[in-house]
Parts: structure tokens; sequence; C-alpha cells
């Protein structure tokens, strides 16, 4: 992975803080419904989150294919190549 | 496994909250007396969740004009606009609706829901962007998973994170769609629609406006919030529906956009269902005329929204933003927003259960829609009930307890 992808993931993990009441540990691998237990409108508005912190426009269809938090990382990551 | 195996979770919570008492999704009425009386449990109960804003549903030239047109056209279309032909009553309602906007060009759907799912998702093509409230209706959810473009949301009834969004977005070559409505119909809130228009103008953008709620009910003369706030050029298409303040069902959508009717040959939501029946097409023409005809009705309507909203607000429940005929209390819990309804429903007060999450913010709500209907006394009685049931569950202090205290 490289840095910037690290650096992305470690964005979103500190970001989702107040968004997860569950005390899990967050890495990569982490799924975002099942894991974090977030329903479709939380996901939808953390993005609404992450969209303003990497300032970047994550479209909705983009995320019906992401599952875990690896998958969200390099969809920014490539959203903001594309800018 | 069986193919419904997916909806465990959701059987689950149905049962809890059917549990409660009645269940509020397969309520039954035995009768409807009047716009605002309906037979329930073999008991006379007030309707305060129709959204039968003008109260037309029983006006007796409506009536007339639907039988009419039921002995003389048949009961049905029995076909869609394009395959089978339009009635004269189809041409005849989007004339006298595209009159009544002051618009050019006017297109009638089956439902409010499909107008929606239509008109967006066949505007909004692959290299476009559609660009949502965060609180949208479901029509409007829906049409933004059928289209082919990209698809933004913004924080509800934000214009500065609209403006954020969409200065992203300036890059992009495609046209940008941006979809808010008049009145949002869980917390009676109305958009901020001249700001909203203010950034569409900077940035560029086509804007359209879901009056549902807000036709009949808002401006000089009934058009909406565009009209209200004085934006209506700004609005390049508003949708609407026949299922509320004209006491139908169908949908449109006007428009001044040149070759707006070549949406009738490239949008499937109209072209592949069949259109609606002559009876509904006549009443909707004269509920229609009864609305321009009689702006009482709308005076009316809007002195019973302030008269409940107020009435609850000053009883000390969390109410929406705005005194509008939806008027929407916020319970703690969602238990507690299900034995309250259930309890109102028991005393002869039927409204709207609102859970998550078909709620905005999570809210556990009880909705009501007013109507010119309503006589002052229904609107008193279903306050009195209201503060009542409040102060048996506890959501309100018991005033007895209150004085002890001062
Ligand atoms: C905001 C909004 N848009 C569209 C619709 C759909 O209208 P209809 O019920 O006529 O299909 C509704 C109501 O259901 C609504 O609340």
């Amino acid at each position: 992975m490289t840095a910037e992808l690290d650096e992305i993931v470690d964005e979103i993990i500190s970001a989702l803080g107040p968004t997860v009441q569950t005390p899990v540990t967050i890495t990569t691998d982490t799924n975002i419904t099942r894991d974090l237990g977030l329903d479709s409108l939380a996901v939808m508005d953390f993005v609404m989150v992450l969209e303003d912190k990497f300032d970047v426009s994550i479209p909705l269809e983009r995320i019906a294919e992401v599952e875990t938090i690896g998958d969200l990382a390099r969809t920014i990551q490539d959203l903001r190549g594309r800018a | 496994m069986t193919i419904l195996a997916k909806f465990t979770q959701l059987r689950e919570s149905y049962q809890k909250m059917a549990a409660i008492g009645r269940d509020p999704f397969s309520v039954r009425f035995d009768g409807i007396l009047s716009p605002t009386e309906g037979m329930l449990n073999g008991r006379r109960t007030i309707l305060l969740g129709t959204n039968n804003y003008l109260g037309l549903t029983f006006d007796q030239s409506c009536i007339d004009k639907g039988v009419e047109a039921l002995v003389e056209q048949g009961t049905g279309t029995t076909g869609s606009r394009i395959a089978n032909g339009s009635y004269g009553g189809h041409g005849d309602l989007e004339r006298d609706l595209a009159d009544f906007y002051g618009r050019q060009h006017c297109m009638v759907f089956t439902t409010g829901y499909q107008a929606n799912l239509g008109i967006i998702s066949t505007l909004v093509g692959k290299d476009d962007i559609l660009v949502i409230d965060g609180d949208s209706h479901a029509s409007i959810y829906d049409a933004a998973k059928m289209t082919a473009g990209q698809v933004v949301r913004f924080r509800h009834n934000d214009p500065d994170d609209l403006y954020k969004r969409l200065r992203r977005l300036s890059d992009h070559p495609g046209n940008k769609l941006v979809v808010v409505e008049g009145i949002y119909s869980m917390l009676g809130d109305t958009a901020p629609l001249r700001e909203f228009a203010q950034v569409k103008r900077e940035t560029g953008a086509f804007l359209l406006v879901d009056e549902a709620h807000s036709m009949g009910v808002l401006g000089q003369t009934g058009r909406g919030l565009a009209q209200e706030v004085g934006v209506e050029a700004d609005v390049d298409f508003i949708v609407g529906t026949f299922s509320k303040s004209l006491g139908a069902v169908g949908g449109f959508c006007v428009s001044d956009l040149p070759d707006f009717d070549i949406l009738r040959v490239a949008c499937r939501p109209y072209m592949f269902t069949a259109s609606l029946p002559p009876s509904v097409i006549a009443t909707s023409i004269q509920a229609l005329k009864r609305m321009r005809e009689e702006p009482g009705l709308r005076l009316r309507l809007n002195a019973n929204s302030h008269r409940l909203y107020e009435g609850l607000r000053n009883l000390g429940f969390q109410v929406g933003p705005e005194a509008n005929p939806i008027v929407a209390v916020a319970l703690p819990t969602k238990e507690l927003a299900i034995t309250f309804w259930n309890a109102l429903l028991e005393a002869g007060l039927y409204l709207n259960l609102a859970l998550p999450p078909a709620t905005p913010n999570s809210l556990a709500l009880l909705r009501s829609s007013v109507s010119a209907a309503h006589t002052p006394q229904q609107i008193d009685t279903a306050i009195q009930l209201f503060a009542q049931v409040g102060r048996e569950l506890g959501v309100l202090p018991d005033p007895a307890i209150v004085q002890a205290a001062e």
C-alpha cells in the first residue's frame, strides 16, 4: 500500500470517530456496514463528511461498490487523482 | 434459504412495532365520512393525517365531473398514452396546469412518484450530475438510483453546502440538476429557495422544485414556494401531484424549456404505464379550477395550520421549525411514539406515525396534516387529545406537579 493510501485510511478512521458507537478497532479490512453497524443513510452522511475533508466529490453510485475501509480509501484516491 | 430471508431483520422490527398495539402500516377504515372524518373500528375518528390540504375529496362539483366522465368514458384507459392514445381530458389537464403555472409545457403522469422518477432520471443523462438534498423524498432517491449520471447529496436546506458541492464539480462538463422540495413532508419545513435560486444562477445549474406539499398551500395564487418567495423564473422544472391539494391521484411536471415535449418519447415512467382514468382526470381538472377560484380555501388552511402548530407548541411539544399544514411532533423514542400514536387512535384521532429511516435525523414523529375542511373545534379536540395523552405518558409535565412546584 502506498504512503498516500495509508494517510487516507488514517483520515477516514479519525473522521469515523463521532459516527461509530461500537468500540471496534478499525482497519483497512473493516466492513463498513457489517462491522461498524452503519445503515445506508449513515454511510451517505459519512460520505459528505469525507467529501469535505478531502475536498472531492464522491458520487453515490461509487459508494455502492464500497465494502471495506480500504475500498473507500482507494475510491477517494482514485477520485482525487482525477481532479 | 428462501428468497425472503433477507427481510428477517425487517420482519422482526415490524413485529416489535405491531406488538405495541395496532399496526400503523395496515390501518383499515370501515368508511370515510368526509374529508376530515372516518369510521375506524366502529368509532368516528378525526382524520388529521391525509394530506387533503384543501379538503376537496368530497367537493360536489368534483364528484359530479368525475361521475360524468366515468359514465361517458368508462372506468379506465387500459393503456399508455404512447401506445393507446390520449383522451381529450389528458390534454385539457395539461393545458390547464400549464396555464395555472404560466408555463409553456406540462406532462401529466400516473402518480407524483412516477413524475419525479421519470423526469429526474430522464433529464440526468450519463454525463450529467444530479444534486439532491439529503432529506429528499423516496421518489427522488429512487430517481437517483435510476439515473445513468452521477449523484451527489448536499446537507438539508443548506445553500452554502450546495454551493460548495457545485463548485467542486465546476470542472465537470456535464449539466447539473439540483432538486429540492417546497415543503418537506416530514417536518413541514420549507426550502430556503431564494438562496438556492441564487446558487443556481451563480453556478449555471438547472433547478427542479417538487411542490407536492406546497401546491395550493403557498404563494399568492397557490403555485407553491417558488411563487411565495418570487423566484419562479429561476425554477426550470416544477413537479407536483394531484394526490394532496387536488384530492385525487396523479402527478405532473411543468416547464418553459423549449423542446420539453421530447420527454414524452424518452421518459420511461411516462411511456410504459397506463394513463390516468378519465374520472380521475376530470376530478383533477375540476379541483384545480376550484383551487383557483376559491383562494379562501388556502386562507382557511393557513389559519388551521397556525391553530394546530401553536396549540401543540404552547403545550410544550417539540414541533417543526415553521407553521405549515404539516405539523410534526418529535418524541424522544420510537417506542414512545408508537404508544402515543396508539393512544390517540383509541381516543378517535388518526394521524401518521413516522419512524426512522423514513425521517430526518432519525426522529420518531407524530405527523399531522391539516386541512381547510377541519373545523376549529376539530383542531382544538386534536390539541386536547395530544395534551391528555402527553400527560398520561409523561411527555408533558403533569400540571398538578408544575403548580405544586411553583
Ligand atoms: C415530496 C413528495 N414528492 C412526491 C410524492 C409522490 O406523490 P404521489 O403520492 O402522488 O405519488 C410525495 C408523496 O407521496 C411527496 O411527499
